[in-house]
């Protein structure tokens, strides 16, 4: 027969032993597979987070001037650049800078397709007619378009079990999803010369926060300080450029993350407005059931 | 359905006209106003109720966004795209359909966990739990088969994944297995004319999921709600009608449930997806690690610990086809395990179990995870196989109140017998 206590107290040894192997196995097994991606301090994380709208206009420049010679970006339209929300330029300027771009026109009677100024209305033309021409330039790479390029990187932290439900907590409170802006920061600012005995193969570079470590895109800041032109006083440095040619791409991959928050913000005042309230209503109905 | 008085009085003409005829208001009157509630039952009995509204947003939010959405390979991911970037309040839609499916998934974990504390599939619930059980496998295919739709890198291998499970028949009548697979994808391999029609069933299957409800509800009516004590019913003094008591309660519950859902859905709508089903379908990359969504991890791991591939996908399917069997594995006299003292300890060992296996799901099937994932995997099927037979025989159930009045009120000065075994209350 059992004893309700030597049951309980078998069970609860029975757990103890559980967690303790199971957090020595697991040591051994998470081993770290991900290099380790620092955390930035970002204005669009949190949840009064928004985008600094100058620093998406730098990014912008950057993206232009430094990262288009390689990466299309092509689910931003023209017209995106002088929405609200994002970098907000004047509406002039972005027709100007799309009529700088010279797209396909609509075949005319003839059938022929000629050459037209781009309009607000089409999309940020890629460098790349096609995939092969992008690998065929690359030495067989594919520079991926960076449209979706923070959404689609994250930032695993390695961490053993037993701190998984406390990482967990903290995210959710703080609201943190900007692991794919912090590893981009950590990918473009990652390059340098190989630790000694790493081998890179043919047209590879080291990169720290790359998996694996050895990446087809050369550094693209090689250029050092001084590379892209700031009009706003920023100091042109290869740190500002990473951190707001980053920001620009998330804004690119979330481009709805302010009205996000504000309505966010809304709703849960007032589910907590409405929690209080049902919650008097329900103890004043339940008075004297208890 | 249950004996009580209706207090149903029709007030209008229309309304005397419609009872004579068609008298569903008296029903409705009956089942959702007066129906009789333990007066004891906690938040947990919220759940239900929680349920059926997330039901409700995913059709809502599934019917909209289908009204955008493209389901072809070449245009389902643009599309979802389409929908983030460019419609109106496409983005709260998709988030809310995406977390939805979550919430919707923790609030049936929540509601089996209860069932299972409480002993609510013992008699009479039997019927009442199974469709429960049917409803579950209804929402995981539902829910697999949304998850292609936004046709990513996840999900079109996670498709690639399942659908190769059915191939393992092979091993037992060659051939038959492939024919399966091929059946199922439409070809030759996974393509769009898979994706079109998993969109078809995934549209389709949420409204049988609406009908096994309105069965499950039915027969919930006919037995009525267990409750913390696992006693019935017996007097009017150990219920309160439903409305406004437990409607009361439910409403607030479920407002705090969605500030929960909110709060996903503004400020984390992508923390519980996978950052690489924001990378466009490609049949020629596989990624380097394919996990399903966290709903699906504790399956996923009992799958890949067993060795053999058929009899991986025999153990998943019966890890929860085995919840089917829980009234008759399930040995002991007293339904709620508030007064089990030594089961009690093996559910909450069984919660650790299933926990874990959700972590070992998440990781690579390699070195001590594997190892790990045999040993819940193995408890898994000894908690309902072992544990549930012979603990309910071997073990005395503690003190039990009388009735639900006396368990809230406390006991009105009757002795009660210590240790004695409180008959099943049955009838
Ligand atoms: C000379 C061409 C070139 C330039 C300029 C360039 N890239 Fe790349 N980029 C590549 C190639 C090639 C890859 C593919 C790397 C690989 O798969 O190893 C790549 C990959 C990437 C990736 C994906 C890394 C991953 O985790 O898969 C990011 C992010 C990226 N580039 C950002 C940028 C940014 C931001 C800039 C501008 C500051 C930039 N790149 C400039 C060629 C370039
Ligand atoms: C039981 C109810 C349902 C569940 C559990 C469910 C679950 C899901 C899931 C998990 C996804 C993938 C979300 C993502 O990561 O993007 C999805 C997508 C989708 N679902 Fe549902 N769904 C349900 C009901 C419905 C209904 C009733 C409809 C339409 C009538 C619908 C239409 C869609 C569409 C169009 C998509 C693709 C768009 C997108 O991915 O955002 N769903 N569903």
């Amino acid at each position: 027969m059992f004893t309700i206590h030597a049951a309980k107290k078998g069970v609860s040894a029975l757990l103890l032993a559980v967690a303790l192997m199971v957090s020595a196995g697991m040591a051994g097994a998470a081993e770290q597979e991900h290099p380790v991606i620092e955390r930035q301090t970002w204005t669009f994380s949190g949840l009064f987070g928004k985008y600094d709208d100058a620093q998406l206009q730098r990014g912008f420049r950057v993206y232009t001037d430094v990262c288009s010679r390689c990466h299309g970006i092509n689910r931003i339209y023209f017209r995106n650049l002088a929405e609200p929300g994002g970098p907000a330029f004047p509406v002039a300027a972005v027709k100007a800078l799309a009529a700088t771009f010279k797209v396909d026109d609509a075949p005319n009677e003839e059938g022929k397709v000629k050459k037209r100024p781009a309009l607000l209305t089409d999309p940020f033309p890629s460098p790349y007619k096609n995939e092969q021409e992008a690998r065929f330039s690359q030495n067989g790479a594919l520079p991926p378009d960076l449209s979706l390029i923070t959404k689609a990187r994250s930032a695993e932290a390695e961490a053993p079990f037993y701190r998984v439900p406390d990482h967990m907590i903290r995210d959710i409170l703080t609201g943190y999803q900007e692991g794919g802006a912090d590893y981009v920061y950590a990918y473009i600012t990652g390059f340098s010369e190989p630790p000694a005995g790493v081998k890179l193969a043919e047209f590879m570079n080291y990169n720290k926060a790359f998996p694996g470590h050895q990446t087809a895109m050369p550094n693209p800041f090689a250029g050092g300080d001084g590379l892209v032109e700031y009009d706003d006083g920023t100091p042109r440095t290869v740190e500002n450029y990473a951190r707001d040619v980053t920001a620009f791409l998330a804004w690119a991959g979330d481009p709805k993350l302010e009205e996000r928050k504000r309505l966010g913000l809304l709703v849960i005042g007032y589910l907590l407005i409405t929690v209080v309230l049902l919650g008097f209503a329900k103890r004043r109905v339940w008075r004297d059931v208890h | 359905m249950a004996s009580h008085e209706s207090s149903y009085r029709p007030t209008n003409r229309l309304s005397k006209w419609l009872d004579a005829r068609l008298p569903i208001q008296r029903m409705m009157h009956a089942q959702f106003i007066d129906f009789p509630t333990p007066r004891n039952i906690n938040y947990l009995w919220t759940t239900g109720g929680l349920l059926s509204f997330f039901l409700g947003v995913q059709l809502l939010t599934g019917i909209v966004l289908a009204m955008h959405y493209a389901p072809t390979a070449a245009d389902a991911f643009n599309s979802v795209e389409h929908i983030r970037r460019d419609v109106n309040y496409g983005w709260l839609m998709r988030n809310m359909h995406a977390v939805g499916a979550s919430m919707f998934f923790l609030a049936v974990y929540i509601h089996i966990g209860r069932g299972l504390y409480y002993g609510s599939y013992k008699a009479p619930r039997e019927v009442l739990w199974i469709i429960g059980v049917v409803i579950f496998l209804l929402m995981m295919a539902t829910a697999f088969m949304g998850y292609s739709l936004p046709w990513g890198q996840m999900s079109f291998w996670a498709v690639t994944v399942i659908t190769n499970l059915f191939s393992s028949i092979d091993s037992i009548i060659p051939g038959l297995g492939t024919r399966i697979v091929q059946w199922l994808w439409g070809g030759y391999s996974v393509s769009g004319t898979t994706l079109t029609r998993f969109f078809s069933l995934h549209y389709l299957l949420p409204f049988v999921i609406a009908g096994a409800v309105v069965l499950h509800i039915w027969a919930l009516h006919v037995v009525g709600q267990n409750n913390p004590t696992g006693l019935e019913i017996k007097t009017a003094s150990d219920s309160v009608p439903m409305s406004p008591h437990a409607v009361t309660k439910d409403i607030f519950a479920l407002s705090v449930f969605v500030m929960l859902f909110a709060w996903f859905v503004f400020y984390l709508p992508d923390y519980l997806g996978h950052p690489d089903n924001y990378i466009e379908a490609n049949p020629l990359s596989t990624p380097p690690h394919i996990v399903p969504e966290w709903y699906f991890l504790p399956y996923y791991a009992i799958l890949r610990a067993i060795p053999n591939k058929l009899l991986g996908v025999v153990a998943m399917f019966a890890s929860i086809i085995i919840l089917c069997f829980t009234p008759w594995l399930d040995t002991s006299r007293v339904r709620s395990s508030k007064y089990r003292p030594v089961y009690k300890w093996f559910f909450w060992l069984f919660v650790i179990t299933v926990i874990a296996l959700g972590y070992l799901g998440s990781k690579p099937p390699e070195g001590a995870y594997v190892l790990w994932a045999r040993i819940f995997t193995a408890y898994y099927f000894m908690h309902f196989l072992i544990v549930m037979p012979i603990v309910g025989v071997m073990e005395t159930p503690s003190r039990m109140p009388r009735s639900i009045t006396e368990a809230v009120l406390g006991s009105s000065g009757q002795p009660v017998n210590v240790g004695a075994p409180a008959a099943p209350p049955r009838h």
